[in-house]
Parts: C-alpha cells; sequence; structure tokens
C-alpha cells in the first residue's frame, strides 16, 4: 500500500492495519540491544542464516564429521564417474571425490573469510576511530588515504598484491590471500566506525564525560564505542560474505589459494572446460559458495534491520 | 479544464449557505506496530471566510494531523480517518473521489508547512515549484507560468523577484523560504488558508513579518485562515476564535477575547496561567503538572483528569464530557466549566 | 558549480597519483628480483632481463621509477608484455568488444534496478517488494565466479536459449548473457539503493507539500520524489564500474569473449607481469575518470552541490 495515496478511511480495508500488541513490557523502555534481540529472534531469515553459519562453520572445522572420504585420494581412472558409496556427487576430472572435495573447500572458505575480515576490522577500526576522534587534519589525511586505496578497484588491487605476496611457491597462498583481502576490504569498515564516533563525539552525554575528566581513550572504550559497535559489525558481517566471494574468485583467476589447496574457487575453475561433458564438479562447489556467502550477508541483514528499523 | 476553480463550484451538494470549512467530530487514528494511536478524537470547529481560527495545543495533541486530515494529506496506512466529515461550503471532502479531492487542494483549500527548508524540493527552482501549479492547475504555458510566479513572489515582498525566481530553496534566508512557501500557498487564490506553526523555525523578528504578510494577505482576500500554533502570543495578536486542543480533541472553542478574559476549561486556564507575564515578576511560574498522555492509552473520561485540578469522579469515567455550551458560539468540554469560568 | 568541479578535478589528481603510487609499489617496492616477480615462475633469458630492466628503469632509485612508470602512463605508453605486444596494442584491439559489453550490463542493470527499485519503494511490504527483496539478496550472495559458469551451464548448454561462448567480434545478441550476468554484479545493490531512497523521499516534507498542491499521484512521483531518489543511484553507478571491471575479467573468460578481462585473465594465467600491471593501470585511470564523470552528473542533479 502506498504512501502517497490520500485515500480516506472508506476507502482502505482495515485488514491492511497491522495489529496491535499489547504486551505488558511493551510499557517498559528497552535498551537498544534488547529491542534489536527482540526483533532478531521473531525474524525467520535471521533463523535460517545462523543455522546455515553454524553448519558451515561446523563443516570447517570437523570436515570428518561430514565425510569418511579422504579428499586427496584421487584415482584418474575415475575420472568424470557417476555417483558411488559415500561420494554423492560422482568424482572430477582428476577422479577426486567431489562431495569430499567440497565439504573440504569450506575450510579454507571459512578460514580466509573470517581471518581476513578480522584483519580489516583491526585496521578498519584503529583508522575509523582516530579519524572520528581527532577530526582535523588526521582526519583529512586519513581520508584523503581512503579515497586513494578506493581508487583502485578492490579485484585489480587484490589481482596485484596477491600475486606480489604468493611469490614463495613453497606456501599454499592461504597467508597471502588474507593478507590481499584484509589489507584492502577495510575501507568501509573505517567510514562507518569514523562517522558513528563523530555523530557519538557530538552527543551531550560524551561531551559530559569529557568535561568529567576522561581521557581519550577511556572516552572511546567506554561511550563512544559500545555506541558505534552496531553497524560496525554489520558491516563486517557482510564484508565475511564478499570476502569469501572474493577468495573464491581469486582463487578462479589462479592468484588465490594453489598448489594441492581444496577451495570452491579452484574447483569451480578447474571444473569449467569440462562443462560440457560433466557438469557436477562445478555445481557442488558453487552451490556451497553461494550458500555460504547468502548465509552471511542473510545475517548482516537481519542484523542491521533489527538495530535500525527506521525503514521497515 | 483551464478554469478547475469552476469545476468544484459546479459539483453537486454545494451550498453557498454553508459555512466556508466545517469539520465535525473528525477522528483519526495511527495502526502502528506498537498498537493504534488515537491522534484526534472529535475535532470540531467551523471557519468564515475572512476569519482567522487558531488552533492551539501542545505538540502532539493532533493538531497538525488534524490539518493533514483536512487537506486529504494524510499518510495512508498509517493514518486512517475513522468518522466525522469535513465540509467545505457544504461539500463533504472526505466523501469526494481522489481525482475531485485533488483539484480542491490548493486551488480551494491550501496550506503552509512548518519547516520550509524541508517542505520545498531542494532540487528545483522555487520558479519551477510555483510554476507547477499554474501549468497544472491553469493550463499555462512554462512563460506565462514564469511570470505569474514572478508577481506572487512580489507579492510576498521578496526583494528583487525577478531574478530570484530561478534560485532553489536552499539559496534563500529563512525567512524568505517561508514567504516563498507562502506564495506558493496562495498562488491558485484559495478561500481557505491552513498555517502549520508557520513561524516557529524562525528568528523572533522574522516571526513578526511573517504573520504581518500572512494577516495583511487574508485581508485583502477575505480568506478564512486556520492557523495551528503553541504560542500562546502569536494567537492573541491575530486570531478571531479560538480552539484549544488536547489530546486529539477539541477541549474549549471561543472568540479569542472570552478565552482570554475567562478560560472555561482547566487545561486552557493552566495554559494561560503558564505564559510569563511581567506583572507577576518574582513569582513562581505556573506549570502544568504531569505529561499528556501517550495517544495509544488515553485514559477514560476526561482525558485531561490527572492533570486536573477541578476533577472528580465524574471526570474518571466515560462517557467524557459533552461539548457544553458555555454561551451561544462557545463550547467548553468540562463538567465543571461554571466553576471554571467563574474562578478567578 | 566551479568551484566544485576544480576542487574534485585537484582530488582526483591526488588520488590519481596516490593511486597508481601504490600500484607500483605493490608490484616493485622491496623486491628482491622484481624481474623475476614480474615473469612468475618461467625461466628468464638475460636478453627478457635486459629489456625489462631497461623498461622499468629498475638499475634506477624507487622514486625515479615511478616517474618513470607515470610518464609512461601519461603518454599513453604503457609497455609490452612478455610475448613482446604492444600493451596499448592489445588494448586498442580488446576495448571495443569490453565497452560493447560493460554498456549493455550498465544499461540493463540500471533500467531494471530503477524500474523495480522505484515500484518496490513505492509498494513497500506489498508482493512484488517482497519478491524483489529475497530475489536481489541471492543475486547479492552469488559471487561472479558462481553466477557466470553456472548461467552459461543452465541457459547456454543445458536450455540452450543462448550461445554458451561468444568468440571473436560479437554482437548483440551474442554478448546478451554474459552482459545479463556481468549487470547482475551490480542490479542488486542498485535496486536497493533505488528502493531506500524512494521510500525515504516519499516520507519527505517536500512530498507533502507537493501533493497539497493538488498534483496528481504520477506527478508527485515522476517529478518530485524520482529527481531526488535518483541521485544516490547515480553516484553508486561510478563505484559499479570498479565491480564490472573485475566481473569483466571472470566473464570474459568463462564465456570467452576477447576482450579486456580476456587478456588481463590471460596475463595473470601465463604470469605475464608488464601486461598486468600495464592492464590495471589502464582500468584504474579510466575508473578515476568516469567517476569524476558521475561526481559531476552528480553535481548536475543536485543544485545544493553545485552552489556549494
Amino acid at each position: 500500500m502506498s504512501d502517497i495515496q490520500a485515500a480516506t478511511a472508506e476507502e482502505q480495508p482495515d485488514a491492511a492495519a497491522p495489529e496491535p500488541r499489547h504486551n505488558a513490557k511493551r510499557d517498559k523502555p528497552r535498551s537498544l540491544a534488547a529491542d534489536a534481540w527482540a526483533d532478531l529472534r521473531r525474524n525467520k531469515i535471521f533463523w535460517v542464516a545462523a543455522v546455515l553459519v553454524v553448519i558451515i562453520v561446523t563443516m570447517a572445522i570437523f570436515p570428518s564429521l561430514f565425510t569418511s572420504a579422504n579428499p586427496r585420494a584421487c584415482t584418474l581412472s575415475r575420472q568424470h564417474s557417476g555417483p558411488t558409496g559415500s561420494a554423492f556427487f560422482g568424482y572430477d576430472f582428476q577422479g577426486c571425490d567431489v562431495y569430499a572435495r567440497t565439504i573440504y573447500g569450506a575450510r579454507a572458505s571459512v578460514e580466509v573469510g573470517v581471518l581476513a575480515t578480522l584483519l580489516s576490522g583491526v585496521i578498519g577500526l584503529i583508522f575509523g576511530l582516530s579519524a572520528g576522534y581527532f577530526g582535523r587534519w588526521v582526519d583529512a589525511v586519513l581520508s584523503r588515504f581512503i579515497d586513494i586505496v578506493l581508487g583502485v578497484p578492490f579485484l585489480l588491487a587484490a589481482i596485484v598484491l596477491a600475486k606480489r605476496l604468493s611469490q614463495d611457491p613453497q606456501n599454499n597462498g592461504v597467508v597471502a590471500v588474507i593478507v590481499t583481502l584484509g589489507v584492502l576490504g577495510w575501507t568501509s569498515a573505517a567510514r562507518i566506525m569514523r562517522s558513528s564516533v563523530i555523530a557519538a563525539k557530538n552527543q551531550d552525554y560524551v561531551a559530559a564525560a569529557r568535561m568529567l575528566g576522561a581521557g581519550p581513550a577511556r572516552l572511546m572504550m567506554r561511550h563512544i564505542l559500545p555506541n558505534s559497535i552496531a553497524s560496525f559489525i554489520v558491516v563486517l558481517t557482510i564484508l565475511l560474505g564478499i570476502n569469501i566471494a572474493s577468495e573464491a574468485t581469486l582463487s578462479f583467476l589462479g592468484i588465490g589459494l594453489k598448489g594441492d589447496a581444496i577451495s570452491w574457487g579452484i574447483a569451480i575453475s578447474e571444473a569449467g572446460p569440462y562443462v560440457r561433458v560433466a557438469p557436477t564438479p562445478l555445481i557442488w562447489p558453487s552451490v556451497f559458495l553461494a550458500v555460504t556467502v547468502l548465509a552471511f550477508i542473510m545475517l548482516g541483514d537481519a542484523v542491521r534491520d533489527a538495530f535500525d528499523p527506521k525503514l521497515r | 479544464m483551464t478554469d478547475i476553480k469552476a469545476e468544484i463550484d459546479a459539483l453537486p451538494g454545494l451550498d453557498p449557505q454553508a459555512p466556508l470549512l466545517d469539520v465535525n467530530d473528525l477522528h483519526v487514528e495511527f495502526r502502528t506496530r506498537d498498537g493504534v494511536a488515537r491522534a484526534v478524537n472529535g475535532a470540531n470547529f467551523t471557519l468564515k471566510p475572512g476569519e482567522t481560527l487558531c488552533i492551539l495545543g501542545e505538540s502532539g495533541c493532533g493538531k497538525s494531523v488534524t490539518a493533514q486530515a483536512i487537506m486529504g494529506i494524510l499518510d495512508t496506512p498509517p493514518g486512517f480517518i475513522t468518522e466525522g466529515q469535513v465540509r467545505y461550503r457544504g461539500i463533504d471532502l472526505l466523501k469526494l473521489p481522489e481525482a475531485e479531492r485533488r483539484k480542491v487542494r490548493a486551488n480551494h483549500i491550501a496550506m503552509i508547512f512548518q519547516d520550509a527548508l524541508s517542505a520545498l524540493n531542494p532540487v528545483y527552482s522555487v520558479g519551477f515549484q510555483l510554476g507547477e501549479l499554474f501549468r497544472k492547475h491553469r493550463g499555462m504555458s512554462r512563460g506565462d507560468a514564469k511570470k505569474r510566479s514572478i508577481e506572487l513572489l512580489d507579492q510576498v515582498r521578496i526583494p528583487a523577484a525577478r531574478s530570484r525566481v530561478t534560485d532553489y530553496p536552499h539559496q534563500f534566508s529563512g525567512g524568505m523560504r517561508q514567504r516563498v512557501m507562502i506564495a506558493m500557498a496562495l498562488a491558485l487564490d484559495p478561500e481557505v488558508l491552513i498555517a502549520d506553526e508557520p513561524t516557529t523555525a524562525l528568528d523572533v523578528t522574522v516571526q513578526a513579518q511573517i504573520m504581518n504578510l500572512l494577516a495583511d494577505l487574508q485581508n485583502e482576500r477575505n480568506m478564512g485562515l486556520i492557523l495551528i500554533t503553541h504560542d500562546m502570543g502569536v494567537v492573541a495578536d491575530v486570531a478571531d476564535r479560538i480552539s484549544v486542543m488536547y489530546a486529539g480533541k477539541v477541549v474549549e472553542e471561543a472568540p479569542v477575547y472570552d478565552i482570554y478574559a475567562r478560560p472555561a476549561h482547566p487545561y486552557t486556564r493552566a495554559l494561560l496561567e503558564s505564559i510569563p507575564r511581567l506583572d507577576h515578576k518574582g513569582r513562581q511560574l505556573n506549570v502544568i503538572r504531569g505529561l499528556p498522555p501517550a495517544l495509544t492509552a488515553i485514559p477514560d473520561g476526561c482525558a485531561f483528569h490527572p492533570r486536573c485540578s477541578y476533577a472528580k469522579d465524574d471526570c474518571r469515567q466515560d462517557p467524557p464530557p459533552p461539548p457544553y455550551a458555555v454561551q451561544p458560539n462557545r463550547t467548553a468540554r468540562c463538567h465543571f466549566w461554571r466553576e471554571v469560568v467563574g474562578d478567578e | 558549480m566551479f568551484r566544485y568541479i576544480v576542487r574534485r578535478l585537484l582530488q582526483m589528481v591526488l588520488t590519481f597519483f596516490g593511486a597508481t603510487f601504490l600500484l607500483y609499489a605493490l608490484v616493485f617496492a622491496n623486491q628482491e628480483d622484481p624481474i623475476q616477480a614480474l615473469a612468475g615462475e618461467r625461466p628468464i633469458t638475460q636478453n627478457v632481463r635486459q629489456v625489462l630492466t631497461e623498461r622499468y628503469h629498475l638499475d634506477d632509485p624507487f622514486l625515479t621509477q615511478y616517474w618513470y612508470y607515470m610518464k609512461g602512463l601519461l603518454t599513453g605508453d604503457f609497455g609490452t608484455s612478455l610475448t613482446g605486444r604492444s600493451i596499448s596494442d592489445m588494448m586498442a584491439q580488446a576495448w571495443p568488444t569490453t565497452i560493447r559489453l560493460a554498456l549493455m550490463a550498465i544499461i540493463i542493470a540500471a533500467t531494471v534496478a530503477i524500474v523495480a527499485g522505484v515500484i518496490s519503494g513505492i509498494r513497500r511490504g506489498s508482493i512484488f517488494d517482497n519478491v524483489t527483496l529475497v530475489l536481489t539478496l541471492v543475486i547479492l550472495s552469488l559471487p561472479i565466479v558462481v553466477l557466470a559458469p553456472l548461467t552459461q551451464l543452465i541457459f547456454g548448454i543445458k536450455l540452450g536459449w543462448f550461445p554458451p561462448t561468444t568468440g571473436a567480434d560479437p554482437g548483440f545478441f551474442k554478448l546478451l548473457m554474459p552482459a545479463l550476468v556481468l549487470g547482475s554484479l551490480v542490479v542488486a545493490t542498485e535496486l536497493r539503493v533505488t528502493r531506500t531512497s524512494v521510500a525515504e523521499n516519499l516520507r519527505s516534507d517536500y512530498v507533502r507539500t507537493a501533493r497539497a498542491k493538488g498534483l496528481s499521484r504520477q506527478r508527485v512521483i515522476g517529478v518530485h520524489v524520482l529527481r531526488n531518489s535518483l541521485i544516490p543511484v547515480i553516484t553508486l553507478i561510478g563505484v559499479d564500474i570498479g565491480q564490472l571491471m573485475a566481473g569483466a575479467i571472470v566473464t570474459e573468460q568463462v564465456f570467452n569473449i576477447p576482450g579486456v578481462g580476456f587478456n588481463l585473465f590471460r596475463g595473470i594465467r601465463t604470469e605475464d607481469g608488464p601486461l598486468v600491471v600495464g592492464f590495471v593501470s589502464i582500468l584504474v585511470i579510466i575508473f578515476l575518470v568516469v567517476n569524476l564523470l558521475v561526481d559531476l552528473l552528480y553535481a548536475a542533479l543536485d543544485p545544493r552541490i553545485r552552489y556549494e
């Protein structure tokens, strides 16, 4: 129903109105976090996302719970053969168990995603807090720097940086990808932090705390951070999804994980040329990757809606 | 269809003898996630040509919602008009189809908003926003519409109207912006003008200029003016009649002189006593104790009873007090109006 | 307006030097053997080593190297790939296809996003709105490495609606499926921003004024709401160009489109360092220029910026 419609009561069916909830608890004002949690608990999307995330993380930590097969036990004689026994999805070009490799692929995604996001979070937190809190030239310099980093499209920078970092043929590129994504992905987190710190800084209670002699560290830890952290966490949750997708993309391009690493991105890339003869090695890693990214983005969306009910 | 005004005049039900605007038992509620907020619970008043009616009340008492309901620009949902009539010269506007209703707006009933900066579209020049009225309602060409816009800006005493017509809202000062709003409201010569807190966002000196301008324009055009405000000072200067609203109801309606001399409702009385007065310097200011009720939980009986020093058991029970006729032309919704009027 | 343009130009110059410096430093600074790094794991002959050292002035101090690199960029000399082809030539050959693909993607994405976003914003909470929100969520969570191969598999190979691969000098129809894939990269965010911005503007005071003026619903939305709502969407399209560039690398590889992304992918895979650096530099410059243009468009749409 539209906001614009200037219709009168006679023209509007009453059914459009949500049912009023008369809840005794309603009378008592609740904290933002409690309110948000109450909203989240009612949100089906949140629960779907949360369950998916728990399953994926379990898969990443204990892949052997889901499959007893060894993902590295490949025999060329089984190339592209159909499902047998525990190999529900059949075998790929190398004759590897697609199901086992897909399950084991979760680890690389989650590991890279979580660590890169944490790295971005720390960098973003430091940059955002400093820019927002100190203002003036610190803010000017840091904001310019953010502009410069944003001046290079993310994946292009990642291509160059990952290539540079992954020169050592010994490692399988995990650290390189984590650093690449972490170092390039902090800008949105920093911007959110900066603007919420600036908003919080101008609140009267922060001015009051300052007048009472609270130092910068105490002001940030006790007064500013708790009020800015919600939006920051939301940004990081969504970034986690993006980082998992980016890892797959870099691996697909051949500058992410490499060597004998098991990754959904590599699997998709390797299955590409044989998609006409054997589509399953392409389909399953794709589905798992998409669902994982979806889970984190849904989680971030749900949390943001709970904290920012303005536009529902 | 160049003259939409004439079309409305031809509508069935139009009665030249009827009051210019007659609001009867208007009820508006907002249906939200947290329950139903009864914003207006029986607003009554009438307006004659050339008359200034002030609707007075604290913020959240339903003044602005009443105005929006009259204009037909309530956001639906969540706002719904559940009962009552709004009659413009005898035609019940609430029963008109939307297409007809639209022709009433700006042509017959126009409105001025509180914050002109947000009420004007930031990305179009004021000339465009003024001219739009002439182009859409009068079928004028862009050139003619621009000429008329300049004339209008002149009428509301904006200096150098010819060059300012292409300026954007943010390039005007607060007072000048409000003048643009007024020009826009008066563009199609409406018979009724509703001004919702037109001076609240302005400096005191500018406030007086704007009020004078409004009064002059009203006299020139013999318009009915509904002035919504919480400023008792403004009211005393310009009003002919006053409607005092509390918790969505008009609790007292009376000519301005009577209200100031002898209020008949405890709420009106308390409002008047809470004005700081020079001759009472040094004395403690009277304040109304308590807070207005939440619109989701309006008390039974008279909504004002929890804050009222006259309240007895009758006041705490439904039905709420009806509008008692204090004098001809004057009503108060208080069981004890005689006591209140008599009290000095 | 003039001051705004000057300020944006100055900002862009700063960003340009900063970004290219960053890029160059990432590739060359603090390398033990930058030439081996450029060439990756493949063996290099003494001859190639010499050419590369000269080309990148690797014997000079770092800042001098950067200076020569900038000079090359500004004079249109982007160097030669390890295979000996001029990067400018390769670029000139690949450009037309990629521009065609990108334009199609941008137009498709913007049209879908704005039309659906406006409808969603007006009818918030309706079935259309909810379905659109779920769809955007799904699209948002499909990485390009999933979307491109799966689309090719389903619509190209299984259903046969579109040619699964494109080949040289493709026409409109051959590029349609890749353009849809590429466009879907940005359509979800654009749609969501349109929706939010329409919903916000619908509640604004000036919309109430427009209604009080007795304007028709079409005019209120089409004239008053739309222009205000498109401003944030336009700015987003600038950022999206970067996404599209990244997406084009994967899309062109999967659908075998001989464009810029295809060349870049081959460069990465064959560890052709000079090619990668050259192509990335050009793309960064284009990204910056497009963003400057978007900023100017933004100013044209929003008088508050224009008269700052």
